[in-house]
């Protein structure tokens, strides 16, 4: 290969070097020159659809795009001219000619890349004014909606999709003028194989793809007098939280998070980290009952709504290996409306739980019937993402960098250092294997860092020494990845004991639902979840208890409440099932 | 052991002598022409009666059989009856009726019906022997007076009943020019003077004996086509290379491809040439991509050839889409055997085992035609393992289009191959480093592929001999518009477009005035009167304004309107447009607008300059060719026809009276003779008046039809 080989080229009259492999982008971002582009994502392929990178090379009779072209020796580019000034400001108001004029309500002004690139590029007149295309949004998803008149067709969405997470739901139809993505047949998300992920939505650089508003729902039940109003967080919401607020990614910011939850009204400020450590003491119970037994096994993790309709939709006959485990959110949920309510002596149907998800998924999970009360209406009532969250806080006018440091409230807030990891990929993975480790030892875990398994690598392998006993472990994030070790499993060229699966590349702190990156940084970017992963893993190493099993409260729970874990009334309330569903995914 | 030449070599003699046999025993054949035009013409249930009749009446002394298109789309269906020592003799415009007419004189009696026939209808005798000129660069240089020598020595030996004088094009045989042919007899005369022209009147056309002294005796020119067709003109002025075949032999029959030299030069390649042999001789020849691009075919396999991979692709691309093209399907339906042998040449070259023809779904007998030929040629041990012996493997597959215009650009066409949704991609890489599934890959165009057996068989020295320097060989049009002799051209390059046009084509139809000749489909440009001396090459229509293209030529006279056709075409490319990048998607869209708003009078004078503002933009910026190509027809008629622009936006008129917003029908009082002529075509009834009496048009009701205007043989329908 010719990685190595190293070729120099001159860009804006600087001389410079690159690998021979590179494109001129590449090139020009690492002197750090900035050549405008739209459709270009560094993880995704190279499109080259928006035509906004164009630069000038010499010897060639017209512009070429940068992001593709790749670079030569002696060649000599030129980033901006007259003439590219025109046509790239020519190109972008032909995408804003076909785009509605409603920037001031939209619900990306401010964060749109359109809008950033329109005001850079000095477009202040309109030339080529015409029709509008009219397609009609797309609201049947709980998680994900779209609106395809806001559409670029930059292609971003359709390449994650089927690049990342290997779903292929969203593909390009018609042609020319009338072009649209949408699901197959220009079906609607709710129909199809869409797994409710929330990546085309990351990737979006306009307000096409948009994770569903439940706010106003969550401002009623804040406002209405007869309702007991609980809010629990997601374990990674702690570390992307302050990126909306200007902290630097990786910012922990747990405190501030809970004083403006307070401030908002919320009558007890939950963590969903407690689902989490009860979720791994089921999980591990049902690991080490299979273990023995040794039959379902690989194990597969089903924190991951994402994921867990993936399996559905795609690997529907892996169901088996699914752990039961209801998600922390919902074993919280449930618990918050049975447990915490006749404790606390309120009506169950008065208590509205509203979970702060770093995730689309979770807004469609928590719709499942299998997650209703039996009376009716879903355990979780309302679903935020970290994104909705951030603009409620803003909108209350809280200061959040001001705010003073909080705790959960109890006893459903304690949560041990096992618990935080959930929000990166590997992490349920290492929580289950500390608290593994010692019921199958009966000896103390004394390394808990199980760094094998940790990185946002898409696949990470790993063979734990547990006593006497190896266990064959793998951990995927990004759906893609996780089809390559299905496959494997499938076709029994890989043996496992145990298998974590995120739907969201990196986890939870890369869902679907979490801030649009800080400039400079992009959805995905390994820099950006290993800052948001980094903060976890400080509060882990931070906390009193770092093994699950080793929580007071969970402990109590049992004793008091549920009985032995996967017992009977822990079955009841804490697991659940899961069915093929249609369409049936192509893999 | 045998070479495959010698394997090839024994296969034709077999075919030969098994259509002796079978079909040419009695040295007289009918066929029947069959493409897809001429079938939709009427020609099947004319080829079902004349083998009906034949069954009825017993015939075994006639062969009847099927043939490709001749490209005399006007004229079709057509019926050709050639007897051995005769010029043959052309039926047009047959119907079932009309053949039984024929069968019975021709077939029965031996005597030639000649109102139906083609040379009739050209206004020539019914001629024993055909003197063909030709009038190739080379030879019109040094054949001065020599047409005359022979018109006047035919005159002045009273043979203008059975002798005609044609022209031909170049046949490649320039330095002993200038070159006469006489046919039926295939004598090709080298070197003729005027005094020559008179002995070879007197000896060959009066007294049949040719002058063996003037006779060209060494290599045989490529003239199958000639001798069947090429006493009428049309025909006559071309150079068929391409079409060599189409309208000669039967399409389904492997025999009669044999029996011409079918897979000679996969043969001769397989037995003398080394892979880089082939590609040298192809880069020698000159030939250059006929898809449009017009980049040297050879140099395309040089790169494909130098890169080291388990597996290589050659592709070949039949996804014909400009409106009104036909070149590719007319070659498949006439000789689908050419294409599978220029592949299979291709894919020794580039060292491809697989090949594919990705055609479209609409072409559903060039698709029949294409699987019979792969079968049979699998059969025949010409495709598969270990072709004719030599080791060399090849198959070739058919992908079907769905109708997607861009599929015809590469990127697009690889994705469609392999499952995707055909959009382009961004080049570099090109498909020769990495084309279908990553693998190195060659896509030819399918009349790029029926040069090639004639390329390695006639030498790439011979090849290079015809068209100018930078484009050789011919180039097939699709001649259409308003010309009187529509049809598929093939004509060397270098030819002009007013020889194309007025020549071949036989000038404007109706008598009207020419205004623009439109080439290179959607993506090409409208040339005006004072470009028609421009030659048909490559180089010479891109300086001109427009391109080359596939071959698609529209002729247009004075009643056509330059904004509507600009609006035409781009209506055509916003709808073909894949809508993956934004400046075709968009601006394509744009410029319809603008054009749209112009047509209906709407217009402002700075619209022109938008218009030109993004055709710039698009052109310069869009992903593929199809977009960067998009804004030419708008280029070019604002550059040679801006005044027509000026004309819609200024004064709110449409000076050819085609856009119908900016047309108006009025009576003139002083010429209306109330002859209720206009009254009776109006299809809505808005012309009201009695007999001999003023009539008048009802404005509210009228929708600019201009039926009226037709209709009125005393110019009092005005157009304002």
């Amino acid at each position: 290969m010719t990685t190595d080989k190293e070729i120099s080229l001159t860009i804006d009259g600087v001389v410079t070097k690159a690998p021979a492999t590179a494109t001129i982008m590449e090139a020009a971002d690492a002197i750090n020159i900035s050549i405008p582009r739209l459709c270009y994502h560094p993880h995704l392929s190279i499109a080259g659809a928006c035509r906004v990178c164009l630069v000038e090379v010499e010897g060639m009779r017209n512009p070429v795009a940068s992001c593709a072209y790749p670079v030569a020796e002696g060649m000599k580019v030129r980033t901006s001219s007259t003439l590219l000034r025109r046509l790239r400001r020519d190109v972008v108001e032909l995408i804003l000619d076909n785009h509605p004029q409603d920037c001031q309500t939209c619900d990306r002004n401010g964060n749109c890349e359109l809008q950033k690139l329109a005001y850079e590029l000095g477009i202040r007149e309109r030339y080529f004014e015409g029709e509008r295309k009219k397609v009609e949004k797309d609201l049947s998803s709980p998680a994900v909606i779209r609106d395809p008149e806001k559409c670029i067709l930059c292609g971003r969405c359709v390449r994650v999709c089927d690049e990342v997470q290997g779903v292929c739901n969203l593909s390009q139809h018609r042609r020319g003028f009338h072009i649209n993505v949408a699901p197959a047949h220009e079906g609607n998300m709710m129909e199809s194989v869409c797994v409710q992920c929330g990546q085309c939505a990351n990737v979006c650089p306009t307000a096409a793809i948009l994770e569903s508003n439940d706010t106003d729902d969550v401002f009623k039940a804040l406002e209405d007098p007869t309702k007991h109003v609980v809010v629990q967080t997601a374990p990674s919401i702690r570390a992307a939280i302050g990126e909306g607020f200007g902290y630097e990614p990786g910012t922990p910011a747990t405190g501030k998070m809970v004083s403006a939850l307070r401030l908002m009204g919320f009558d007890k400020v939950f963590d969903t980290n407690f689902g989490a450590d009860l979720t791994i003491v089921e999980e591990a119970h049902e690991f080490l009952r299979r273990f023995e037994k040794n039959e379902k096994l690989p194990l597969i993790t089903s924190c991951s709504p994402g994921w867990v309709k993936f399996m559905e939709h795609f690997y529907p006959e892996l169901i088996p290996l699914a752990s039961t485990c209801r998600s922390p959110m919902t074993m919280l949920s449930v618990l918050i409306k049975t447990y915490y309510a006749e404790k606390a002596g309120i009506d169950p149907k008065n208590v509205y739980v509203v979970g702060i998800m770093p995730c689309t998924a979770k807004k469609f999970e928590a719709r499942r019937p299998e997650h209703f009360t039996p009376w009716g209406v879903p355990y979780t009532d309302a679903v935020l993402t970290t994104r909705e969250i951030i603009w409620m806080m803003k909108s209350f006018g809280l200061e959040f960098r001001h705010l003073g440091d909080a705790v959960f409230d109890n006893p459903l807030g304690l949560s041990t250092g096992a618990a935080d990891i959930f929000g990166t990929t590997g992490g349920v993975m290492e929580a289950a294997l500390r608290t593994a480790y010692e019921k199958l030892t009966g000896q103390p875990c004394e390394q808990m860092d199980f760094t094998e398994v940790r990185g946002v690598e898409g696949v990470k392998e790993s063979k734990v020494k547990i006593g006497d006993k190896t266990l064959s472990v793998v951990v995927a994030n990004g759906l893609e990845n996780a089809k390559t070790v299905l496959d494997k499993v499938k076709s029994g060229e890989k043996k496992y004991h145990m298998i974590e699966i995120m739907a969201c590349t990196g986890g939870c702190i890369g869902g679907g639902g979490q801030p649009y990156p800080p400039p400079g940084m992009h959805i995905m970017d390994s820099k950006l979840l290993r800052m948001r992963a980094k903060a976890l893993y400080t509060i882990d190493h931070q906390k009193q208890f770092r093994k699950s099993h080793e929580n007071p409260y969970i402990l109590k729970l049992y004793e008091r409440f549920l009985g032995e874990p996967n017992g009977h009334k822990a079955h009841e309330l804490l697991h659940t099932h899961y069915e093929p569903k249609l369409p049936r995914g192509v893999r | 052991m045998p070479t495959p030449l010698a394997r090839v070599s024994l296969m034709r003699r077999k075919a030969i002598s098994s259509l002796f046999e079978k079909k040419f025993a009695a040295g007289v054949r009918v066929t029947v022409g069959s493409a897809t035009c001429e079938n939709a013409a009427g020609a099947n249930p004319v080829y079902e009666r004349i083998a009906q009749l034949f069954q009825e009446h017993k015939i075994k002394h006639v062969a009847l059989g099927r043939v490709g298109c001749a490209g005399r789309c006007d004229l079709e269906p057509v019926v050709t009856v050639i007897s051995h020592g005769k010029i043959p003799v052309k039926y047009v415009k047959m119907t079932p009726a009309k053949i039984d007419e024929v069968f019975q004189s021709h077939v029965l009696k031996g005597e030639v019906l000649e109102k139906y026939t083609m040379a009739k209808l050209a206004g020539l005798p019914r001629a024993k022997r055909v003197v063909s000129i030709c009038t190739g660069a080379g030879c019109l240089k040094k054949n001065a007076g020599v047409e005359q020598a022979f018109l006047e020595a035919i005159t002045q030996h009273g043979l203008e009943q059975s002798a005609t004088v044609t022209r031909s094009a170049c046949q490649g045989l320039c330095e002993r020019g200038p070159i006469a042919f006489v046919y039926p007899d295939g004598v090709a005369y080298q070197k003729v003077t005027p005094e020559a022209a008179k002995e070879i009147v007197e000896k060959h056309l009066k007294d049949g004996k040719p002058v063996a002294e003037y006779a060209w005796q060494g290599k045989r020119l490529i003239n199958r086509f000639l001798p069947i067709y090429g006493d009428v003109h049309f025909f006559g002025k071309q150079l068929r290379i391409t079409l060599r075949n189409c309208g000669v032999i039967d399409p389904e029959s492997l025999d009669e491809y044999f029996a011409v030299q079918g897979y000679e030069a996969i043969g001769k390649v397989l037995t003398e040439m080394s892979p880089k042999q082939v590609v040298d001789s192809v880069i020698k020849s000159g030939l250059r991509g006929r898809g449009g691009g017009g980049f040297p075919t050879g140099v395309k396999w040089q790169l494909a050839a130098a890169q080291r991979s388990n597996e290589k692709y050659f592709i070949c691309n039949a996804d014909e889409g400009d409106p009104g093209a036909f070149m590719d399907r007319s070659t498949i339906e006439g000789d689908p055997h050419s294409i599978l042998e220029g592949m299979m040449i291709g894919g020794y070259a580039i060292g491809a085992s697989k090949g594919f023809v990705y055609i479209r779904a609409e072409y559903p007998l060039a698709i029949q035609r294409l699987e019979k030929a792969i079968a049979d040629a699998r059969q025949a041990g010409l495709l598969g393992e270990n072709i004719l012996g030599s080791g060399f493997n090849f198959d070739i597959e058919l992908r079907l289009g769905a109708g997607a215009f861009v599929c015809g650009e590469e990127t697009a066409m690889l994705k469609s191959i392999e499952g995707e949704r055909g959009m382009p991609r961004p080049r570099p890489p090109y498909p020769s480093t990495a084309g279908l599934w990553g693998k190195p890959t060659v896509i030819n165009n399918v009349e790029t592929l029926a040069n090639l057996p004639v390329v390695i068989i006639d030498g790439p020295e011979w090849f290079s001999s015809l068209g100018t320097a930078k484009s050789k060989g011919t180039k097939v049009f699709a001649l259409a518009g308003k010309v009187n002799n529509t049809g598929l051209v093939e004509v060397p390059m270098g030819t002009t477009l007013r020889d194309v046009v007025f020549d071949v084509g036989g000038g404007i139809a109706g008598g009207r005035k020419f205004k623009a000749v439109q080439t290179g489909g959607p993506a090409g440009g409208c040339l005006p009167e004072s470009a028609l001396d421009t030659p048909v090459d490559y180089d010479s229509l891109a300086a001109a304004g427009s391109i080359m293209g596939s071959g698609g030529m529209i002729v247009m006279d004075d009643s056509t309107c330059m904004v509507d056709v600009a609006r035409f075409f781009l209506e055509f490319t916003q709808d073909e447009s894949c809508g993956k990048c934004t400046p075709c998607r968009e601006g394509t869209k744009r410029m319809l607008e603008i054009l749209e708003r112009i047509t209906k009078g709407q217009g402002q004078l700075a619209d022109i300059d938008k218009l030109l503002r993004l055709a710039d933009t698009i052109r310069r910026t869009s992903l593929c060719g199809l977009g960067q190509a998009a804004p030419n027809p708008v280029i070019s008629t604002i550059t040679h026809f801006r005044h027509e622009y000026e004309a819609h936006v200024r004064d709110k008129k449409c000076p050819a009276g085609v856009c119908t917003k900016l047309v108006l029908y009025e009576i003139d009082k002083e010429k209306c003779i109330g002859c209720t002529a206009c009254a009776r075509r109006c299809p809505v009834k808005c012309i009201a008046g009695e007999p001999k009496k003023l009539h008048s048009i009802d404005q509210s009701r009228c929708i600019k039809c201009g039926q009226c205007y037709q209709a009125c043989k005393f110019d009092a329908v005005l157009r304002k």
